[in-house]
């Protein structure tokens, strides 16, 4: 069905509008492409709110901290010097996908924000492995209103000075909050009885006093654990102190729980910046294409939605003004327009380096790895060479022990695949966050804690590292030790907060 | 199917609470920052707010991350002309890289941001308070105000209100053509299906009358009429003026013109807290008064004697040309080092106790010392006499007495509080 007459001409919204773009946005993604979404929830704000919700790390509630209110005040004043427009639009990983337009947009890039966020990153939370795993995207806006509730009665209980330390605390160790593997459940009491007594009737009915005449080996015979030690190293740092710290009341730990819930919902965005920016451009992209094709949209529309598209996509040299690292929409959507490519028009390049996906369907193949990706290992799987050279990428070599820096390697056929495995790696969380683990817990003797921290490739804390640790002191309730060991577990250095 | 919700006119400030959170936190750096802003900046422009800047160590949330040295590899885009195996200088500051901060505002060691100006008033007078006599006063009413208060179905033809009018008319309309109207309609369903079985008559005549009636109906009548009300309320005054005035003679140096200036500046705001407007009247004098602009006042140099007594006489004049005590608030402000000589000082008591009192709400006697020894000047002790809860005086020699001094005039304070 071939429309000729555009939805609407000029700069203009209104619900009507918005309703029937949305609904022709929808036909397109959800019929032509097969995305699959949460049912939508379009917010219609107006600038100030977009600051609030920018504030608020993009939850619409949060408990109230000063640090939000600091986040707010930057925002303004960025906004205020028009040093910074506002991003179009804030998407909530919920369900429903909450998305917030805001009304000064005009109606292209309002159709921009519907394409870009409530189909493509509403996909994107639905379909990638991280989402799925990490986060109830049904339950989090709930959590949040008890969070909010629970945090203002403990203030009115505990006062906000007690409630607000507490916060700061956390919040210094908000990144060693996250669990990155699933445990199994723990048992609860009665569980954990009824196990026992069924291994008990088990040992009962299997009892043959033979056994009991084999001789012990000495050495099995003392297997208690050394004082001071932990199972196993826990690197959930914040989980340890809510289970485990001795002198937190039940206020606390719930504080403690509240901030490792967020650390937790954040940890899959943290490590999908690339992709999830990548996916929801690629779409607003494509399906803003198909609209114009079909006739949906006038050429006025298309141009307005091109000049947004662009500067969003801007990539600028290291060397140039206005640098700020790599841009996660630049370098994401270029792959994901790559792997189309690839599928599409592969060359002899091509069909070297991706034999599995050259020359294939390319839905099926971008699907796939909008799924089961993050950040460092879709890059390390799909950076082309070709994207190697686009971008004229290159790696710098910064060693201790050279007064000089290094190029390490560059765009050509000897550096691809260094270039690849060494941005992978600057996306690697394991990379950019310092080593530290809860190593040990002097239970019986004086309480105090051990912390581990695995020095990788001689790169040091940095000077807050002593404030942190104050912190984490405090919330331990006795002494911390941090413990410097090597790469190979040789211990380098003891110090001792308390 | 996508839910379309229009949110805007949810709470706009969510984020209000955080601010002010942010703000408790930081208050004695930001009031320090507050208190600095003074020195620079000219009275008129004190009152619109400004940027606060707090140095950025202070404010910052520690985290746990890589500092410096170490081994490390990065992978930047836009390569022009670097082969593998190229060395280059480390550039100075130990290796910054990796995305280079975080854009904390425009400033690596400072924080900056705008206070506005109710917030910046709220800092700097943090729990000041016009004496409560003072206030009372202000409440007083003296003039009156129209305001809007509804519609009334009598008034003048320019009040008419006409899309109330039109309503009225379209109810009036309506409720008074139904009845005949319903009839007539009943009529006319008789008469079609009378025409189908063609037996029967048609009663003309009450037709006739009905649509008749129907006409009847003015389009628009006398009691239709709306007009908007306006009613007159009682208008609490809102404008206050401030005299500054000084003594320029010779021995009134650029330090001690600075302790006053400063003291106007932090009087002036104080007022415009209070009033929505607030004038200046600039009255120097030697041996004897002129009204002059701003800038002449501080600056300017003139020579002569002293006599107190011209600028009192220049300040009731113009207060009589153009302040009205029943419609401004007057507020006054006199710095002197306190020499005069002869009988002015006596002369000038009896005038500002007989004259000028009655008139002002406050009136402000600051004496600025500058580095002499404590005693006290001649104007001094004979305004001590003074006996009016309208006036104080005090005596600051140095910047940092300034402020102090000030709140200690307008400290509220219930036992200052003459019944």
């Amino acid at each position: 069905m071939k429309h000729t007459e555009p939805l609407s001409k000029g700069p203009d919204w209104n619900f009507e509008l918005i309703d029937r773009y949305d609904q022709a946005i929808r036909e397109v993604a959800v019929g032509e492409f097969g995305l699959d979404c949460y049912p939508n929830q379009i917010e219609i704000i107006a600038s100030e709110q977009m600051l609030d919700a920018y504030a608020s790390v993009g939850l619409p509630i949060s408990y109230p901290h000063w640090s939000f209110g600091k986040q707010f005040i930057i925002q303004q004043e960025a906004y205020r010097k028009g040093a910074q427009g506002l991003a179009y639009e804030i998407v909530i990983n919920s369900d429903p996908c909450i998305a917030y337009l805001m009304e000064e947009n005009s109606m292209p890039l309002q159709g921009l924000v519907i394409a870009h966020a409530c189909y493509g990153h509403n996909s994107f939370f639905k379909g990638n492995y991280l989402f799925r795993q990490w986060t109830s995207a049904d339950s989090i806006i709930d959590y949040m209103v008890f969070a909010r509730n629970y945090v203002s009665r403990c203030e009115e209980r505990y006062g906000i000075q007690a409630v607000e330390d507490m916060f700061d605390a956390c919040h210094t160790l908000r990144d060693y909050g996250v669990s990155r593997y699933h445990r199994p459940r723990q048992l609860s009491i009665t569980e954990e009885l009824a196990r026992q007594r069924e291994r008990a009737e088990y040992d009962r009915l299997r009892h043959d006093e033979i056994w009991s005449t084999l001789p012990v080996n000495p050495a099995d015979q003392n297997q208690q654990m050394p004082a001071g030690s932990v199972e196993e190293p826990q690197e959930n740092i914040l989980y340890f102190l809510e289970k485990f710290s001795p002198k937190l009341s039940g206020w606390q730990r719930e504080i403690i729980r509240i901030v490792r819930k967020m650390g937790q919902y954040f940890y899959p965005q943290g490590q999908t910046q690339v992709m999830n920016e990548g996916w929801a451009t690629f779409w607003h992209y494509t399906i803003l294409n198909r609209l114009y094709d079909k006739g949906l949209v006038d050429d006025s529309f298309m141009i307005e939605v091109l000049a947004s598209h662009t500067n969003v996509i801007m990539q600028r040299g290291f060397d140039e003004r206005g640098y700020g690292g790599l841009n996660p929409y630049a370098l994401g959507f270029a792959m994901f327009m790559d792997i189309r490519r690839i599928c599409e028009e592969p060359t002899d390049e091509d069909r070297h380096w991706f034999p599995d996906i050259a020359g294939t369907p390319w839905l099926p193949a971008l699907d796939f790895a909008m799924r089961n990706y993050k950040d460092e290992s879709f890059i390390r799987q799909y950076l082309s060479p070709k994207l190697i050279r686009d971008f004229h990428l290159f790696a710098i070599a910064d060693y201790e022990d050279n007064a000089y820096l290094e190029v390490d390697s560059i765009h050509n056929e000897a550096g691809y695949q260094r270039v690849r495995r060494l941005l992978s790696d600057q996306y690697n969380r394991d990379g950019q966050l310092p080593d530290l683990q809860v190593s040990g817990f002097d239970q019986d003797g004086d309480r105090s804690l051990t912390i581990q921290h695995r020095i990788h490739r001689y790169r040091p804390l940095s000077d807050e590292a002593d404030t942190v640790l104050g912190h984490l002191q405090r919330l331990w309730g006795f002494d911390v030790k941090l413990e410097t060991i090597d790469d190979s577990g040789v211990t380098l250095s003891d110090k001792l907060y308390s | 199917m996508s839910i379309i919700i229009d949110r805007r006119l949810n709470d706009r400030n969510k984020n209000a609470a955080n601010r002010a959170r942010f703000m408790r936190r930081y208050k004695a750096q930001i009031k320090r920052a507050v208190s600095d802003m003074v020195a620079e900046r000219s009275i008129e422009k004190m009152r619109g707010g400004g940027d606060v800047k707090l140095p950025a160590r202070d404010v910052s949330e520690p985290k746990l991350r890589h500092g410096t040295g170490g081994d490390r590899e990065m992978v930047l885009p836009g390569n022009r002309e670097f082969n593998a195996g190229d060395r280059l200088k480390r550039p100075p500051g130990g290796g910054e890289g990796e995305g280079g901060g975080e854009g904390g505002g425009d400033g690596e060691d400072s924080f900056t941001f705008t206070l506005s100006r109710e917030e910046f008033m709220n800092l700097f007078f943090d729990d000041l308070e016009l004496p409560h006599l003072v206030r009372n006063q202000v409440g007083d009413i003296k003039e009156l105000r129209p305001q809007r208060a509804g519609f009334t179905s009598q008034g003048s033809p320019t009040n008419l209100s006409v899309v109330r009018t039109m309503r009225q008319a379209l109810g009036r309309r309506i409720a008074l053509r139904s009845a005949a109207q319903r009839r007539l309609d009943e009529i006319e369903a008789l008469q079609e299906e009378n025409e189908q079985t063609d037996d029967g008559w048609i009663d003309d005549a009450e037709v006739q009358l009905l649509r008749q009636r129907i006409k009847r109906v003015p389009f628009l009548d006398d009691i239709d009429l709306r007009f908007r009300n306006r009613v007159m309320v009682p208008k609490p005054m809102s404008q206050a003026v401030m005299f500054c005035l000084m003594d320029v003679s010779a021995s009134m140096d650029e330090h001690r013109k600075d302790l006053a200036k400063r003291f106007y500046t932090l009087l002036h705001l104080f007022l415009s807290r209070k009033y929505e407007r607030v004038d200046i009247v600039f009255i120097r004098h030697t041996d004897d008064a002129d009204e002059v602009d701003e800038q002449t006042f501080f600056n300017d140099r003139k020579t002569g004697g002293t006599v107190v007594l011209s600028a009192l006489e220049l300040m009731r004049e113009v207060i009589a040309d153009r302040y009205a005590p029943d419609q401004w608030n007057i507020y006054a402000a006199q710095a002197s080092d306190g020499d005069a000589f002869g009988a002015d000082p006596e002369r000038s008591r009896g005038f500002l106790e007989e004259q000028l009192l009655p008139l002002v709400r406050y009136y402000a006697y600051i004496e600025v010392n500058g580095f002499e020894p404590v005693r006290r000047s001649t104007l001094a002790s004979t305004y001590q006499r003074i006996e009016n809860s309208h006036f104080v005086m005090a005596s600051v020699r140095e910047h940092r007495d300034i402020y102090p001094v000030f709140r200690e005039l307008f400290t509220a304070d219930p036992a200052r509080v003459v019944p």
